[in-house]
């Protein structure tokens, strides 16, 4: 009972002349040998295109973010070739996977190290809401104890919908504008998680 | 002779009399009782000797009978012998007023852990431990929630949709 392929029936092949992507120039203004833009424009673009992941993985969705930096998904073609596992090293925490109320100030101080700017992640049911598991263990999801940006939704989520997610973030990286972490807006944001 | 369930059951009444009770084998493995006083003298019995020689704990955990006023938490030991390679499940009941059991850490390590899990959900009490605390919820906890009348959601949510749960 087999269903007829239906993608990737006619693949591309790989042209080694004509295979490395660039990134759309911001809008500007452009002269005789100068561009002028935005700096939050260009700031953006560097930032977005050269995000530094903390894999915070705990469970099955691990596994997935496992297959999601393997070759045949591939994060690095996003940028994010290099995963720190230091918090004061990177720019994204990715929470995939089940989070225990015990585990809860571990997560909070791994999100406290890290430096401004920094963005989270919530990949999986587990991590955006306590997935399944709504017992008295599981902490129901990780926005309750630090303020996340995107959430993956899935169990697991596919490689794609992570690498989707990935993008949505990348999105957000690329429009931020460089005052957002000075101001009011988010200071009452990480003053209500108690976060100075 | 090879060591059979029934070899066990006889050295064991040999020895304890009529304190251990309650012989049964469910699936092939030997299950037997005894009051809680005597946990420790049976468990050193089935370590030290040389016939039995039930000298690995594979399991140490407790069940609640909420409807057995006076028997309410049990205490299982699960033994293994590696040489012969039988099991034994050995289990003793006390009342839920006041949970105190002798700890088997001096005679086995992995005991140590594993009655801790116990004191953590279910608050059976056990005595001489060097470290009883809680060892997988917060320690802040102050509720022991494999106890029946416990349920397993979390009570302390405000989140739940009424809607989203199917509950109109």
């Amino acid at each position: 009972m087999s269903r007829p392929v239906r993608f990737n029936i006619s693949p591309i092949p790989a042209d080694p002349k004509n295979n490395i992507a660039l990134a759309n120039t911001p809008e500007g203004f452009t002269g005789e040998g100068f561009f002028a833009t935005k700096l939050g424009d260009v700031v953006g673009l560097a930032r977005k295109n050269s995000i530094w992941p903390l894999p915070f993985a705990t469970s099955c969705c691990g596994i997935e973010f496992m297959a999601t930096m393997a070759s045949h998904y591939d994060l690095a073609r996003f940028g994010a070739e290099r995963l720190g596992f230091s918090p004061r090293q990177c720019d994204l925490l990715m929470v995939m996977g089940t989070i225990a109320k015990k585990m809860g100030p571990i997560l909070k101080q791994v999100y406290l190290q890290m430096s401004e700017p920094r963005w989270v992640m919530a990949v999986g049911a587990c991590a955006s809401s306590g997935g399944i598991f709504d017992s008295y263990s599981v902490l129901q999801g990780i926005d309750q104890i630090i303020p996340v940006d995107v959430y993956v939704p899935g169990c697991p989520p596919r490689p794609e919908a992570i690498l989707d997610g990935f993008m949505r973030i990348q999105d957000l990286v690329g429009q931020e504008t460089l005052r957002r972490r000075n101001s009011e807006n988010y200071k009452a944001l990480m003053g209500s998680y108690g976060i100075e | 002779m090879a060591l059979t369930n029934e070899t066990i059951k006889a050295r064991l009444i040999e020895k304890f009399a009529d304190q251990v009770s309650q012989f049964e084998e469910p699936y092939g493995l030997l299950t037997f009782e005894a009051p809680k006083d005597l946990n420790l003298k049976v468990l050193q019995f089935l370590y030290d000797e040389d016939e039995l020689k039930f000298r690995f704990l594979t399991d140490l955990t407790a069940v609640h009978y909420p409807g057995q006023p006076g028997r309410e938490l049990a205490v299982v030991y699960h033994l293994h012998n590696l040489v012969d390679n039988i099991r034994i499940r050995f289990k003793i009941f006390t009342a839920i007023e006041k949970p105190d059991v002798f700890t088997a850490t001096k005679l086995f390590s992995a005991a140590n852990w594993m009655e801790r899990e116990t004191f953590d959900f279910f608050g059976v009490n056990f005595q001489g431990h060097p470290n009883l605390k809680r060892i997988l919820n917060v320690d802040e906890m102050d509720y022991f929630p494999m106890r029946k009348e416990y349920p397993m959601e979390d009570q302390t949510r405000r989140d739940k949709d009424d809607a989203m749960f199917g509950r109109g």
